[in-house]
């Protein structure tokens, strides 16, 4: 099979073995999970506190 | 036929009641409040996106099958596809849900839109577990066998049968894309008709405030 077929099709992590997981009191969560998790706060916080395209000009018109 | 007539028809008086509640520059309009230029008010529009590569993708999924998202290269792509874009889809749907709740968006008159939120939520979650038991594949035998017994103590397996590959396809493909697809619509025109949601200092005191909250 070409490279570039096999680098797009290949996985980022081997799939085969047993999945990774956190146990804390009753809490059981894989590790991938614990991931999407932590990028949704990250991308959350980033989303609050990145500056917008545009915003500053638009306020300073609309003090005008 | 009169004019009286005319106004009396259902078609008339639909019509109005549209044009009245949705006027055109609202349904379509050209500007929005300086305080959408933020980033956590793109999480809605890009939950909609998601949604229609979903469907599209489902779509093709649809015309040629199984066997030929199981076996081709460009099958198992849109296979892949379809799976990405419900991942980004949910992601984005939660970060949107979390960016809402922060804001108190059911403010001034909004409950409807809060609540057609909630239940599209819920009624993505059905789609994507009757999609994980649709693959055709041994993890979707996996996943019904290990899922029939918490719906059985639901009470909902005596109708809701998750080994029923023909029934959990139908309900993957036909009723719940179909609700998703009407609720969200309902959804957008709803915040057409009142408006993105203020943040606090701007929230205007409204009479249609029926939560009572001003800020």
């Amino acid at each position: 099979m070409p490279f570039f077929t096999l680098l797009f099709l290949g996985a980022l992590v081997p799939l085969d073995n047993l999945g990774h997981y956190v146990h804390w009191h009753f809490i059981d969560i894989s590790v991938a999970n614990l991931i999407v998790i932590g990028l949704m706060v990250l991308v959350f916080c980033v989303a609050l506190f990145a500056k917008f395209p545009g915003r500053s000009s638009r306020d300073e018109a609309e003090k005008k | 036929m009169s004019s009286t007539e005319i106004e009396r028809q259902w078609t008339t008086r639909v019509r109005k009641n549209v044009v009245r509640a949705l006027p055109p520059d609202k349904l379509l309009p050209d500007t929005q409040p300086t305080y959408v230029s933020s980033w956590i008010y793109v999480f809605g529009v890009l939950t909609m996106a998601s949604l229609g590569v979903v469907i599209a993708t489902g779509c093709v999924l649809a015309i040629f099958g199984p066997q030929w998202w199981h076996v081709s290269t460009l099958g198992h792509f849109i296979n892949s596809m379809h799976l990405w874009s419900v991942e980004f889809f949910f992601f984005t749907m939660i970060v949107h849900l979390w960016g809402k709740y922060f804001m108190a968006a059911w403010r001034g008159g909004r409950q409807l839109i809060w609540m057609t939120g909630v239940v599209t939520f819920l009624a993505s979650i059905a789609a994507g577990f009757t999609g994980y038991v649709s693959q055709t594949n041994f993890d979707s035998q996996w996943i019904a066998t290990q899922a029939k017994d918490g719906i059985n103590a639901t009470g909902a397996g005596a109708f809701f049968n998750v080994l029923n590959f023909g029934q959990m396809l139908m309900w993957h493909i036909v009723l719940l894309p179909i609700t998703v697809g009407i609720i969200t619509a309902l959804h957008v025109l709803m915040v057409r008709k009142k408006g993105v949601v203020p943040p606090f200092d701007d929230s205007p005191v409204t009479e249609d405030s029926s939560d009572g909250v001003t800020a």
